[in-house]
């Protein structure tokens, strides 16, 4: 038996193309976003993976460093190290900002780190161009996304910062491209004020005779000295030593240095449960509704399609065509579209979408596959009301009268 | 009576019940032998598409008896299981209009039924292609259906209806749309393929070009069939 469904999509393959072509691009569309969706967990879990920590030290009861805001000092680095179980630690910063890149202004999430070099917890791991920050102030490293290139100016605050490294792939949770800096300049950048704040705040002090002491010469000196200087940092970046349990070691700190500590997969949750689950369920509200209206189009494609062929599905029903192969022509046809929408579609996603898109967009092989399924189901209960309407075709329509 | 052909007796046909019951059919009664072209002749509201679907085992009739060659097939209730395959294979339909299938060539339109009826793709082809020579289309045996003509789509439509070589073919106004020439040309192919296939043709029609060949006429009124010799003159 010859494929009626091929012969009619063959026939008029135009037309078939170009709805296909249509339906491809909704389809497209609706595998960005499962991508933008993959591209914000990666991004996540990058940002994790690449500040080479096992454990997260931050102020207590808080979701910090990067859920929440989150401030402990500076020293409480070295207590930590002396704790069993801990190889390596480090202060770090990480601030959200518009840093200016000549006239325009790029969206980045400033990284504090300290003095060190690759694998100390919170660097760079590797670099695609350039080296490693190696003096104390006004040198960085930018990701490539954040389109600075070496030897860049860029400002940040009221300091300028020479670019010396490039690196790929470090972006915050929200998928913003990491600057590196030392982390003095990123204390300064995050709590110190602006020179008319500290000038009032100067004045204020001054003016408070609790301060102002005659009689206690330094005091004011020293009391302003306190209030310039900053000894906060936002998380201690902790490394164990290997075959240590990480629960151990973040329940040992917890305990003793009253700081909320979290190991990987709690800071895991923490990004993907609860950073980016509003934005996932958008996306996840997108990607129904996306499904749906790619449902109706196809329903109606088919359903429309169907209607154009009513005389001569009455004529095949009249000569003893039987409903099994009507039912195959509209429900072939309706994959056929499914399968052209599909092709499109992804093609549309990886080369045209993924590419411009702002965001990471991450389209794995696996979501392929679960989209092509998804696609072919959706086409298949699609078709189902055409059927309806071809079934309930009466073969004396053929005859007339 | 012949052992083939159609047969009805008593067919009766009624739509609805009670006070809006509609008898479009009262009492038909009909013999059409093998090889034979009769016409089926009335007004409009008579009763001839009732008719004609009741035949075509389309609508189930109220009562009455129908055989086709030595099958009862209904006799006041249907006696075929198999609608479907009984219109497939032993009623042969050619329309007003070709309604060929737009996406099928000329020659897949004709080798469909064979293949409906599972017969291999090639021998179904072989078939068609055979049965178009002999309806002197074979020339367009590749051609779609939009790129014939008028006669030439009736052909084919033609060629389909007797491919399976059915004992019965009902013709709804075959000629309808074709000038006087072309009508009496398409008649002249029913006689020939009703001699070559014994087959039982029952020509519905309006048409004043060719209600003088038939040699026996059934007028139909207000759902009654008389039966009138006609004129005879045939194609012999």
């Amino acid at each position: 038996m010859i494929s009626l469904a091929g012969r009619d999509i063959m026939h008029a393959w135009g037309k078939f193309v170009f709805t296909g072509v249509g339906l491809g691009l909704l389809i497209g569309v609706t595998l960005s976003m499962a991508g933008i969706y993959r591209g914000m967990v990666d991004d996540g879990k990058a940002l994790l993976d690449n500040s080479g920590a096992d454990l997260w030290v931050v102020q207590k009861d808080t979701l910090g460093p990067y859920a929440e805001p989150s401030s402990i000092y500076d020293d409480g680095w070295r207590g930590i190290r002396s704790m069993p179980g801990v190889a390596r630690t480090a202060n770090v910063t990480y601030l959200t900002m518009q840093v200016r890149h000549g006239e325009r202004d790029v969206r980045t999430m400033v990284t504090g780190v300290t003095a060190g070099g690759p694998g100390t917890p919170g660097w760079p791991p590797y670099l695609v161009a350039g080296r490693q920050i190696t003096r104390s102030h006004y040198e960085a490293v930018a990701d490539i996304a954040s389109g600075f290139k070496l030897g860049d100016c860029l400002q940040i605050r009221r300091n300028s910062y020479t670019v010396v490294g490039l690196t790929r792939r470090m972006v915050s949770s929200g998928g913003d491209p990491i600057i590196f800096i030392p982390l003095k300049d990123a204390q300064e950048a995050q709590f110190l004020k602006d020179n008319d704040a500290i000038r009032q705040q100067r004045r204020r002090t001054a003016s408070n005779p609790a301060f102002n002491r005659p009689q206690v010469p330094g005091l004011l000196d020293a009391v302003i000295a306190s209030q310039s200087t900053n000894s906060y940092i936002n998380a201690v970046l902790v490394q164990i030593e290997a075959g240590r349990d990480a629960d151990e070691v973040a329940e040992s700190i917890r305990r003793w240095k009253r700081l909320t500590v979290y190991t990987r997969s709690q800071m895991e949750e923490i990004l993907i449960g609860k950073l980016i689950a509003t934005s996932s369920k958008q996306i996840a509200m997108f990607l129904v509704i996306l499904s749906i209206v790619s449902a109706a189009i196809v329903a109606f494609i088919i359903y429309t399609l169907t209607l154009g062929k009513i005389r001569e599905i009455a004529v095949l029903k009249l000569i003893g065509t039987k409903n099994r192969t009507i039912v195959g022509l509209i429900m072939q046809q309706a994959i056929a579209l499914g399968a052209i929408g599909f092709v499109v579609g992804k093609i549309t996603a990886t080369l045209l979408m993924a590419p411009i898109f702002p965001k990471y967009v991450l389209l794995e092989p696996l979501d392929s596959v679960r989209g092509f399924v998804a696609v072919l189901m959706i086409c298949v209960l699609s078709s189902i009301i055409a059927i309806h309407a071809a079934l309930k075709v009466d073969p004396a329509e053929a005859i007339g009268g | 009576m012949s052992s083939k052909g159609i047969h009805i007796e008593g067919l009766r046909k009624r739509y609805g019940s009670g006070d809006t019951a509609v008898d479009a059919l009262k009492k038909v009664d009909m013999l059409v032998a093998p090889g034979e072209v009769v016409g089926l002749i009335g007004p409009s509201g008579s009763g001839k598409s009732s008719l004609l679907k009741c035949l075509g085992a389309v609508i189930e009739p109220t009562a009455g008896r129908m055989t086709i060659g030595d099958e009862v097939i209904y006799s006041n209730a249907w006696k075929v299981r198999d609608l479907r395959a009984l219109r497939r294979d032993k009623i042969g339909f050619i329309f007003q209009a070709p309604y060929l299938i737009p996406f099928l060539d000329v020659t897949d339109n004709v080798a469909l039924l064979p293949m409906l009826a599972g017969k291999p793709n090639a021998d179904s082809r072989k078939q068609a292609v055979k049965l178009l020579q002999s309806l002197d289309v074979d020339h367009r045996a590749k051609a779609m259906p939009s790129q014939l003509s008028g006669g030439e789509q009736q052909r084919v439509a033609i060629a389909r209806g007797l491919v399976n070589r059915p004992p019965v073919i009902l013709a709804d106004e075959p000629t309808a749309p074709l000038d006087s020439e072309r009508a009496l040309a398409v008649i002249r192919i029913l006689n020939d393929m009703a001699r070559k296939f014994e087959t039982a043709i029952i020509v519905v029609t309006h048409d004043e070009k060719i209600i003088p060949t038939f040699k026996r006429i059934y007028h139909i009124r207000d759902g009654v069939t008389y039966e009138e010799a006609g004129e005879g003159r045939g194609f012999e």
